[in-house]
């Protein structure tokens, strides 16, 4: 139905359902969504694989599902990943200029983003993504593009995201084995950040906070360009696993009240009011106490808002988000979630919108899909670069690699 | 001003004049002392000082002081601090010798077990006594060597700065980064005492090579002295037609220098070059700008020297002192140490450091009566016995961290995020 190679899929795997986005690619390069897969994911904590049977069925079931929806068939994916092992970090590299006339030149550019990339990072980690920021000639900064001013030094401060190889590649060869290609790994934050934000919202500085079962996930945009990144390895499941030990009550139980009586703050009208949990034949089992399960619950997402407004402060942001924040992910539906975020980040709170992106309105709703959504965005942007670089040539090529690759 | 009138003969004395002492303390300071080449710092006082025989037996030193009393037993401090202290306070004076006649002091420890935490800082405090200028070059133990070598060596830390004039401290863990998975540990040990002696070899260069822009010994005193501040140092070295930027990279890069961080947090910056003959203007020109820009709004002291042996190759020690705004003030209102007074001055020593909560105290003086109690005390103790007595406390209940129980756990800032918040924060719920 569709051309095949303006399919773009975004695949991310998290920690309480599998999700794949299919986008379709128009030629003006804008990105429609036709098709959405979904699948409860039972193998992963912690937004990493613990069981990688459960989850290669998952990532099959939602796969197919995407593929039923959208008729199209799914070769390749752009796969989403997160856990607590992801750090990002500002780096800035320098190099100075050589040539005789002090123009720079493409090869300084390339030479001086290579030396920016060169960290220390330990053995085992490798970068996942690498953002430029600014560049800054002979200390000036600001520069969005050097190539052809002249300088006897130039700078670039880049933004590197870097995790564990091994746990990256433990997610890249489950979706390698169902015969899907990896065109290429994004952090799970950086892609709600992309489906959520307009590029206004970047310039003015925002806050994307995707709230997650398994991890929360967080993305500064300040001056157009990605400040900080972070990964908190504390999500949903969290706030389930302390409501059930603080009710004893089953853990699904405990989400099953979370989902019906939940709340971000403690909602005043409901103190002193019970709950009666019945079994499956409807005999009471259990009463509660409604105040202590929302109290439970405020605590501990307060305690994640604390570290992530801790965490900013100490980088020095706050003061830079003035479009403010954009909560996304299944912990954005908890009722009174942006009172409470406003309350400690001080700043605007609302839940993100994926207004750029066209397409299945069901899907583009719901907080949930945001990462996926991201995801595809991602491939979008990526692909749409590398478009303008191929030939026709290449383009026989690649399709015919393609045919015989079947 | 005190430096002034603590040490006058060395200002007159000649640059070459200058006798410079390097003491090893402890297992680690002695072996670190064995690895400085003999001829490289032809004329320097080695001294190795240790409590246990056999390590000084095999170190060849020149002056070796066995601190032995038969408390010990022949046993060494048995990794405890308190004894290592203990014993250094009963042999002060002979300690005192061992410093006098130098005018720098340098001080090769490894922190962290019971002779080097122990009896570093009163050797410093020894040194100080002396009128000598003393710097201290220490290790702090790897993070797997546990808590309580990292208290001890923390401990003494804070002890040494408050008594030394610098002290140059090279956390192991940061060594870290500069090893791969395939270090053994015989090279780990070797990588971190080596960057410890190139920070030796560093200042004793600074100190007595001459120089073509000559660093002076006063600007290395000024630089230290009585600033009882934690200092960073990094010695680099490269060869070839880019040396020059290639240094600046490496020193930028330098896992001691917090990648370059180091170097914009301090309050003084000592740069000193060292080429062959061939070492050329725009060379030092190039490197000091360079790293003058990442300081901008330090003082940065810098010299350079021609070392007909270098050479092709270029080297650069940086000394990065860190303003210690504590320590600093409980150094104004602690009389200075040269002599005289010993008991009315240790009172007020004790008095200072209780009264200054968080700056670090110096290391205590106890008279003869209170040493002997403390050595005799500690050698009563059971050996395996903890330094301090701690209250156990059991969990009231057992907190059971649910379906997190087996996987990794999220710590942050020291608390297991996976144990419920209401729990964590004491929040009751009745």
């Amino acid at each position: 139905m569709f051309d095949e190679s303006n399919i773009i899929v975004g695949l991310e795997i998290g920690t309480s359902k599998v999700c794949a986005v299919v986008g379709e690619q128009g030629d003006d390069g804008s990105l429609n969504i036709v098709g959405l897969g979904q699948s409860r994911s039972r193998g992963v904590r912690k937004g990493e694989i613990a069981d990688a049977a459960m989850v290669e069925e998952d990532v099959r079931n939602a796969i197919v599902e995407a593929e039923q929806m959208a008729d199209v068939e799914i070769r390749s994916v752009y796969l989403g990943v997160t856990g607590g092992h992801i750090r990002g970090f500002n780096n800035r590299g320098v190099h100075p200029v050589v040539s005789a006339d002090r123009e720079i030149s493409k090869e300084d550019v390339q030479d001086v983003v290579k030396n920016a990339k060169a960290i220390n990072l330990p053995a085992e980690n490798t970068i996942i993504h690498a953002v430029r920021q600014h560049f800054l000639v002979d200390g000036h900064g600001g520069v969005t593009d050097p190539v052809g001013m002249l300088g006897a030094r130039i700078e670039v401060d880049m933004h590197v995201v870097h995790g564990n190889t091994n746990r990256l590649q433990n997610a890249i060869r489950l979706v390698k084995g169902l015969q899907l290609k990896v065109e290429e790994i994004v952090s799970s934050g950086l892609a709600s950040s992309l489906a959520l934000l307009t590029s206004e919202q970047k310039e003015l500085g925002a806050l994307v906070i995707d709230i997650g079962a398994g991890t929360t996930d967080y993305v500064v945009y300040a001056d157009g360009v990605i400040k900080h990144t972070g990964v908190l390895a504390v999500g949903g499941d969290h706030v389930s696993n302390d409501l059930g030990h603080g009710l004893k009550v089953p853990l699904s139980r405990a989400e099953k009240l979370k989902l019906e009586h939940g709340s971000a703050l403690v909602d005043e009208t409901m103190i002193g009011r019970t709950l009666t949990i019945t079994n499956e034949l409807g005999l009471p089992l259990k009463t509660i106490n409604v105040e202590h399960l929302q109290r439970i619950m405020s605590l501990r997402l307060e305690e994640i808002f604390q570290i992530i407004a801790s965490d900013l402060e100490q980088a020095g942001l706050t003061d830079y988000l003035r479009a403010g924040v954009f909560l996304c992910g299944g912990g954005a539906r908890v009722p009174q979630m942006a009172p409470l975020a406003e309350r400690i980040l001080q700043l605007p709170v609302s839940i993100g919108q994926t207004n750029s992106i066209s397409g299945l309105k069901s899907a583009l709703d719901q907080p949930e899909f945001v990462t996926a959504i991201g995801l595809a965005k991602f491939g979008s942007v990526k692909s749409r670069r590398t478009d303008g670089k191929t030939s026709i040539a290449q383009g026989i090529k690649s399709t015919i690699t393609s045919f015989l690759r079947r | 001003m005190k430096t002034k009138t603590e040490t006058p003969a060395v200002e007159l004395k000649s640059n070459h004049m200058r006798t410079i002492k390097i003491i090893g303390v402890g297992g680690a300071g002695v072996s670190l002392l064995d690895t400085l080449d003999g001829v490289e710092f032809a004329g320097a006082g080695m001294v190795a000082i240790n409590t246990d025989g056999t390590s000084l037996a095999a170190s060849a030193a020149m002056v070796k002081i066995h601190l032995e009393t038969k408390l010990l037993r022949g046993l060494g401090t048995g990794g405890d601090a308190e004894r290592g202290q203990a014993i250094a306070e009963e042999q002060f004076s002979t300690l005192k010798t061992a410093c006098g006649g130098a005018d720098v002091v340098l001080i090769i420890s490894g922190l962290g077990g019971g002779a080097g935490s122990g009896i570093s800082p009163v050797l410093a405090r020894a040194a100080k006594e002396t009128g000598a200028l003393v710097l201290a070059f220490v290790t702090l133990p790897f993070l797997c060597e546990g808590n309580r070598r990292q208290q001890q060596a923390r401990q003494s830390l804070e002890q040494l700065k408050s008594v030394a004039d610098g002290v140059i401290c090279l956390p192991s863990q940061k060594a870290f980064k500069l090893i791969d998975e395939n270090t053994s540990v015989l090279d780990t040990f070797r990588i971190t005492g080596g960057l410890l002696v190139e920070g030796v070899r560093g200042v004793w260069q600074l100190l007595t090579r001459p120089g073509l822009i000559q660093i002076h010994f006063d600007d290395l005193c000024a630089l230290v002295r009585n600033r009882h501040s934690e200092s960073s140092f990094a010695f680099v070295e490269a060869s070839g037609a880019g040396r020059s930027r290639e240094v600046v990279e490496k020193l930028l890069i330098h896992p001691l220098l917090d990648e370059g961080r180091a170097l914009a947090d301090s309050d003084a910056v000592l740069v000193s070059l060292m080429g062959g003959k061939d070492l050329t203007m725009a060379e030092v020109n190039r490197v000091m700008e360079q790293i003058g820009r990442h300081c901008e709004h330090v003082q940065i002291i810098m010299g350079a020297a021609v070392d007909m042996r270098m050479r092709d190759r270029l080297s650069v020690t940086v000394i990065a002192a860190k303003h210690n705004a504590a320590a600093e003030s409980s150094a104004a209102s602690t009389p200075a140490t040269t002599s005289g007074d010993q008991g009315g001055q240790m009172i007020s020593r004790g008095a200072t450091a209780r009264s200054g909560a968080r700056c670090g105290t110096s290391a205590p003086a106890f008279n003869l009566e209170q040493r002997e109690q403390l050595l005799a005390k500690n050698a009563n103790r059971p050996r395996k016995a903890a330094s301090k007595m701690r209250q156990e406390q059991l969990p009231l209940a057992i907190i059971s961290k649910g379906r997190f129980d087996k996987s990794e756990p999220t710590v942050h800032k020291g608390e297991d995020l996976d144990i419920p918040t209401f729990v964590r924060r004491g929040v009751a719920l009745n």
